[in-house]
């Protein structure tokens, strides 16, 4: 007999084989949609238990008032700004600190250190990543602060600084991972066309490698920033949490996400507090998301150079 | 040979960890020539060229043994300043390799920390090695532009104008046309026959007839060794080796 590739078949193979692609398609694709839905999910619960607020209280005041003192018994003020100001004050700070140690940091580690060096050094560095941010908190809490008020004489222990200095701390495993691995992408041709040309270690990396770099390391600070700017637990312990509108970095500060970390927990469900840190959610949302979104574009940017 | 000598290699050896890489190379290349380096891939034609910039020196692994002599200095001689001697000693390489910078501040840049620092000079420098270059004409418009923009061809002819902006005496070329069209091809062949008017050029390519149109001396070199070096002529048409033979006839490589 005659074998026939066409005929001889006891199943439809073609059905069956579509039918599992395409089934398999659909499953991925549902995982895939998990970490869309979580976000959209979120997004509407916490405009859901948001927006009530600029119904029932003063939305003006929310963003221009000075003053957060929800539990006043006369006249509850919900200005966000003292916030605002604390969580932009303690950034601001870590961004000062963290910055030139985590791109001088990476620019050793990918071009100067010896690779045995660099092997001890990554991990260590990326164990820092990988601290519980409530041990941070209790090392700026018990420790840092004492430091801190030794060195400066501070009038309070737990102030900006300290919580700069510990987001800081937090920031520079994202700072030097990804500023090394930008660093370290850069193409070895690259390197060689500057030192042909009579150009020293130094000159090639300020001149040729950290440019070809920038957007990658630009980068690396914004995704720093947003995890600044997203902790809670150790900020809640290192700033002292007082809102109050000032630029002493030695004051005491709260921040948006201790806001809404200490007061959660107190406040009669469904009143016009609780709406309040929902807004306040709503807000820090909208702030983190704007910053991944640049960091986002930035990245981009840099993987079409190459 | 009665040219004056550029470059003397003597006895030089070079190993990549435990393997290696040249074996006593010996070898004199004349000054305001152009010289082919030949041979099939592998042979240490490209870490030959490295030496004489010390670009391997890059390599951790690497090891050399022996002298180099550039007018009669030893270059790895622990006294040598390195940085000094790539100053005289520029390189184009196989994939046109541009900064992410602007045409001009390609040519620009090294040129400045070289300390050119006058901006009336540094347009005279960079309008002059784009006109060395054969690139001038066409770039002229756009030297703000990115030098990424540009063309392979006219990315590699930037990277020889950039590497004339240093004023080097001696102009070393790994494979500068692999990665480039016929036409461009043509361009920077009709560049390095003007280029050895001025400057001792070394060429690495696996490209036989180009070494034939573009050289004056021709090196063949199998499995790190120099096997004939001699006019490109005398190569070409009676090599005194079998092996250089099978080669350039095609039996192999």
């Amino acid at each position: 007999m005659k074998f026939d590739l066409f005929t001889l078949k006891k199943y439809d193979y073609k059905k069956i084989r579509n039918l599992k692609d395409n089934a398999i398609r659909k499953i991925l694709f549902g995982f895939g949609a998990t970490a869309v839905i979580f976000i959209i999910i979120i997004l509407v619960f916490l405009l859901i238990e948001g927006l009530p607020f600029f119904l029932e209280g003063d939305g003006i005041d929310f963003f221009t008032g000075d003053v957060w003192d929800p539990s006043s018994p006369n006249t509850p003020r919900y200005g966000i700004l003292p916030m605002v100001l604390g969580t932009f004050l303690v950034t601001l700070g870590a961004i000062v600190i963290a910055v030139p140690i985590g791109i001088g940091c990476s620019i050793y580690l990918a071009e100067i250190a010896h690779p045995k060096i660099r092997e001890t050094l990554k991990p260590i560095i990326e164990i820092l990543a990988g601290i519980p941010s409530v041990v941070y908190g209790f090392f700026a809490l018990i420790i840092l602060s004492t430091w801190i008020d030794d060195f400066f004489n501070s009038t309070t222990k737990l102030n900006a600084l300290t919580g700069s200095i510990m987001l800081a701390i937090m920031m520079l495993p994202i700072i030097i991972s990804l500023s090394e691995d930008a660093i370290r992408s850069v193409p070895q041709e690259m390197k060689e066309a500057s030192l042909a040309l009579g150009l020293s270690k130094w000159d090639t990396i300020r001149g040729v490698v950290v440019p070809a770099a920038l957007s990658g390391i630009t980068a690396a600070i914004i995704l720093g920033v947003a995890r600044a700017i997203g902790e809670t637990m150790t900020v809640l312990m290192a700033t002292g949490n007082a809102p109050v509108i000032s630029f002493d970095m030695l004051s005491s500060m709260r921040t948006m996400t201790a806001t809404i970390a200490i007061e959660m927990g107190e406040v009669p469900f469904g009143s016009t507090h609780y709406h309040s840190l929902f807004a306040v959610g709503i807000v820090l949302f909208a702030i983190t998301f704007i910053v991944n979104f640049i960091a986002d574009r930035v990245m981009k940017r840099f993987r079409e150079k190459y | 040979m009665s040219e004056d000598i550029e470059i003397e290699t003597r006895n030089l050896s070079l190993w990549y960890g435990d393997k290696q890489a040249l074996k006593n190379i010996d070898m004199k290349i004349p000054e305001e020539k152009v010289t082919a380096i030949i041979g099939p891939s592998g042979c240490g034609k490209s870490t030959l060229i490295r030496c004489f910039n010390r670009m391997n020196d890059i390599i951790e692994i690497c090891r050399v043994k022996g002298n180099i002599l550039i007018d009669g200095k030893d270059i790895y001689d622990k006294t040598m300043d390195v940085v000094e001697l790539r100053k005289n000693v520029g390189m184009v390489f196989q994939k046109p390799n541009p900064f992410p910078k602007s045409i001009y501040e390609n040519i620009a840049y090294a040129t400045r920390i070289h300390g050119i620092k006058n901006k009336k000079k540094l347009n005279e420098i960079v309008e002059k090695c784009l006109k060395q270059a054969f690139l001038w004409d066409e770039v002229k418009d756009r030297l703000d532009g990115s030098a990424r923009s540009l063309s392979g061809g006219q990315q590699q002819r930037l990277c020889i104008a950039r590497a004339l902006a240093i004023e080097p005496k001696i102009i070393l070329m790994d494979e500068p046309c692999s990665a480039l069209d016929p036409i461009a091809t043509a361009k920077i062949e009709e560049l390095i026959r003007y280029l050895s008017e001025k400057y001792t050029v070394v060429i690495v390519t696996h490209n036989m007839q180009q070494a034939a149109r573009v050289s004056d001396y021709t090196a063949y070199m199998y499995i790190g060794e120099v096997i004939e070096f001699g006019k490109t002529k005398q190569i070409f048409e009676n090599p005194s080796e079998e092996n250089t033979e099978n080669y350039i006839t095609g039996r192999f490589g």
